[in-house]
């Protein structure tokens, strides 16, 4: 009838232009990817095949990034805090500049300056809720700094409110999908980009302990799974990431839980690791000087009988943040990769080969970070429910804002229950 | 024919909007007694009469739910959020052909349940702190609310990425972007929502009622004086009708909070009675809600024939709140009217006769929600004292002290605890 043969001439009319634009879809990836590699490193890999020049490329680029992340460690929270953002607005680039790609959006209007406008709302945002606590003493000095702070919410709000008008003002007629489409792109990938990378900076403050174990955990995990899968692999994990195998899988868990292991062990003897890092107003820097808590302690733990034979000590000296780093490695093994599943199957989605090509032989920033944001936003929640209590600088600058009589009251509270653990004793005074 | 069903939707991303297809239009679900009652009229004053009676019966049923309390008004909320995100939800997949994609509506609903839990366990837990200390399983799920919400989500999105089917990986990673945009818009402002509901009913009445009559009124100073357009997004807009609109939202919320702010049942925070397991309204008027005498600016005065007037400090905040509602709250509507033009839809649903989805009611709400809650935690509400007391008993010994010591000093230095006495 009618409609049918509407539609097929729809697609017939429109064949030419639809294999047109299947063989620049199939044809090249919308991102192309150039050789990035230094000259110096293809003259001195010339002589060999291509697949052993991939390989060594791969590997002295690996040495590279740890090396670089020693360093940075050894400067300090400052430094990685910068580096954390940078991160996080390379990985927000590559992400939104993929969107452009796919949907040739790239001269939408106003489009481009949106994006960027809305990652500042929102870092300044996350950047209101979370860092300030820990600079509070520098931010109550300095009044600009301190109505930003005070009313970040509302202040960050209302740019953010700006940002829509703006795009509800740049609605054009032709383009209404493609600009929804790019308004969801965008917000999702703040979603996922921004406040992960905030809850790394979170994770930080915490001690850099909880920022080296996770990330080197991930790391190892990336770089067994791969040597397991290269001499034993023999079958295939999932079909979205046919290099995968089982024997690779279990064998980085066995090794990334071990590596854990040993990597807290080591670190957990050093203060700078396992203190909260403090900003010290008098020297305006960032110290970690603290007395240990409890999970730095060494302790003795009973082996269970099961391994006292294999193993032939009764008991064992370890910290019990090793235990914690146990579900730690656990989760950078089983479920990371499962974020790296979802990166290859956003890649094969939209049929991009790399998020981009800033790393050479590894793809982009993207690329070496799909796995770790999900282990960030889990380091993130553990502390939050298992190890870390509330801030006290926190509780005591809300209390400060309460009415006099809700202060009285709470603290009356405060005093009865000190009183009742001993803590206070009769001495009222103390 | 499945290759060429996936490229071929996949190519629409590329093609212009006047290339793709509408959605089919919404059935009428208009009740048969009306349609009966008003057979004589043409359809142009059926229309309005239809819109007419269904604007008054949703405002009757408003006003019955505010009498039921606010119990009632938390179960509305969620309903309303739930079929919000049903609407959304099924626009995207009649859009994207993708209704049989295997698992993704069940993950859909299983991701909403993951998020309104971790909500509920972040905020209104903290007002029914008595009711869960009494029971042991409660007390586990909200103190470790988000570790169990998070490893739910987790579960459900390493079963998103086990689900990838290989032709329908582009409309796959569509469907979760769209649930997660769903999410965000619906689910974390219906939250705000409850949390301003829980600041006292005032300040879920008073916005909500903005929004409905700049709507109102907006239409009718349009209808009768509109001339110039507003914007092309939405064509029936007038500037008078803006304008107009704006000026009558903020007499009608200044008004309207006078007479509310008079009422305990509405101005005082709802909090959760253990004892009589009801959720009651009582307290000391806040200092927002006693009157005042403010000086008339001397330009008013030979207008007004007063030099000073006695009205309540939130009367003031009903002004920010309808000059919101009046100039930005209608950028919402502007937004799904793109946002309907963009996917070729009439309206979200036919849930209501004349009116469209619960969506296309609430479009304007949502940005008014977040906003009111954002205008609250910066400039009304302190701190809630139980939670804050709730972490101080979690602190390490040694901080509950020296927080004792800070906080003692404090009190004593601000005169409100007498050094000498003992406490």
């Amino acid at each position: 009838n009618l409609q049918e043969s509407e539609s097929e001439n729809k697609l017939d009319g429109e064949t030419a232009s639809d294999s047109e634009s299947k063989s620049e879809f199939g044809g090249s990836a919308p991102v192309p990817t150039s050789d990035d590699t230094p000259e110096v490193l293809n003259r001195a890999l010339s002589n060999l095949s291509s697949r052993w020049k991939n390989w060594w490329v791969r590997g002295i680029l690996t040495l590279a990034m740890i090396t670089f992340f020693f360093i940075i460690i050894y400067l300090g929270p400052l430094v990685l805090m910068t580096i954390v953002m940078c991160v996080q607005i390379k990985c927000f680039h590559e992400i939104i500049t993929i969107g452009y790609n796919v949907y040739h959006s790239y001269d939408l209007p106003w489009f481009r300056t949106l994006s960027w406008y809305f990652l500042l709302c929102v870092n300044y945002f996350f950047y209101g809720e979370t860092v300030t606590d820990y600079f509070f003493t520098l931010v109550q000095r300095e009044e600009p700094l301190r109505i930003l702070s005070k009313y970040h919410r509302f202040i960050s709000f209302a740019l953010y409110l700006t940002g829509f008008c703006m795009f509800v003002l740049s609605l054009v007629k032709k383009h209404y999908r493609l600009q929804f489409y790019m308004f969801g792109w965008t917000h999702v990938t703040l979603l996922i980009v921004v406040t992960q990378s905030h809850l790394i900076i979170h994770n930080l403050f915490e001690g850099m302990i909880w920022f080296i174990v996770p990330i080197s955990c991930v790391i190892c995990n990336d770089i067994m799974a791969y040597m397991f899968g290269f001499f034993f692999g023999r079958t295939p994990l999932i079909k979205l990431s046919p290099k995968k195998t089982w024997e690779g899988f279990i064998g980085g868990f066995f090794a990334t839980v071990v590596f854990g292991l040993l990597l807290s062990y080591i670190m957990s003897g050093y203060r700078c690791f396992t203190c909260p890092v403090e900003f010290n107003n008098d020297t305006n820097s960032f110290t970690v000087d603290c007395e240990p808590s409890e999970l730095f302690q060494l302790q003795e733990y009973n082996i269970p009988l099961v391994l006292q034979s294999v193993v032939g000590w009764k008991t064992l000296r370890m910290y019990p943040f090793q235990i914690h780093s146990i579900a730690l490695s656990t989760f950078a093994s089983l479920i990371g990769p499962f974020g790296g599943f979802f990166a290859s199957g956003f890649k094969r989605a939209f049929k991009i080969k790399d998020f981009a090509n800033t790393i050479p032989g590894h793809g982009g920033i993207m690329d070496r970070f799909d796995c770790q944001y999900l282990m960030a936003t889990f380091v993130n929640v553990y502390i939050a429910s298992f190890i870390r209590g509330p801030n006290p600088s926190k509780l005591i600058q809300q209390f400060l804002t309460l009415r006099p009589d809700q202060q009285l009251h709470i603290f009356n509270t405060l005093k009865a229950h000190l009183v009742d653990k001993g803590m206070l004793g009769s001495l009222e005074e103390a | 024919q499945e290759v060429e069903l996936e490229e071929r939707l996949v190519e629409l991303d590329l093609r212009n909007d006047s290339d793709v297809p509408d959605v089919p239009p919404a059935s009428d679900s208009t009740p048969e007694i009306l349609k009966a009652a008003l057979s004589g009229l043409s359809a142009r004053w059926k229309n309005w009469w239809i819109r007419g009676i269904l604007s008054l019966a949703m405002i009757s049923g408003f006003f019955l739910i505010i009498y039921l309390g606010s119990f009632m008004l938390m179960l509305l909320v969620l309903s309303i959020q739930v079929k919000c995100y049903h609407e959304i939800i099924t626009i995207g997949y009649r859009v994207y052909h993708s209704y049989d994609l295997p698992w993704f509506r069940s993950l859909s609903w299983y991701f909403l349940l993951c998020v309104n839990y971790f909500f509920y366990g972040e905020t209104v837990a903290d007002y029914f702190a008595t009711f869960v200390q009494r029971r042991e399983q409660l007390q586990f799920l909200i103190r470790y609310h988000r570790f169990i919400s998070f490893a739910l989500y987790l579960a459900g999105f390493c079963i998103f990425v086990l689900s990838l089917v290989k032709k329908h990986y582009r409309l796959q990673f569509y469907m979760f972007a769209w649930t997660h945009v769903t999410l965000l818009i619906t689910v974390t402002q219906s939250h705000l929502v409850i949390q301003n509901l829980f600041e006292g009913m005032i300040w879920f009445l008073v916005p909500i009622s903005s929004v409905i009559c700049n709507d109102i009124t907006a239409y009718i100073f349009g209808f009768f004086f509109g001339r110039t357009p507003l914007i092309k997004l939405s064509p029936k807009k007038t500037w008078e009708g803006f304008i107009g609109g704006f000026f009558s939202t903020v007499i009608f919320g200044f008004v309207f909070s006078y007479f509310l702010a008079q009422h305990q049942y509405f101005v005082c925070p709802v909090e959760y009675n253990s004892e009589t397991n009801r959720f009651v309204t009582e307290c000391e008027a806040s200092e927002l809600f006693q009157m005042k005498k403010y000086p008339v600016p001397p330009v008013l005065q030979p207008v007004l024939g007063w030099d000073m007037v006695s009205l309540y400090p939130f009367q003031m905040h009903s002004i920010a709140l309808s000059t919101f509602a009046s100039l930005i709250g209608p950028f919402g509507g502007f937004f799904a009217s793109g946002f309907k033009r963009a996917f070729k839809i009439k309206d979200f649903a036919d849930t209501i006769p004349g009116h469209g989805g619960i969506m296309d009611r609430f479009d304007c709400q949502y940005l008014m929600a977040t906003f009111v809650h954002v205008y609250i935690t910066s400039f009304i509400r302190g701190p809630n004292p139980s939670k804050l007391l709730k972490q101080l008993l979690i602190l390490q010994p040694e901080q509950q002290l020296s927080v004792y010591k800070t906080l003692k000093s404090h009190l004593v230095e601000k005169g409100i605890l007498q050094p000498s006495l003992r406490g």
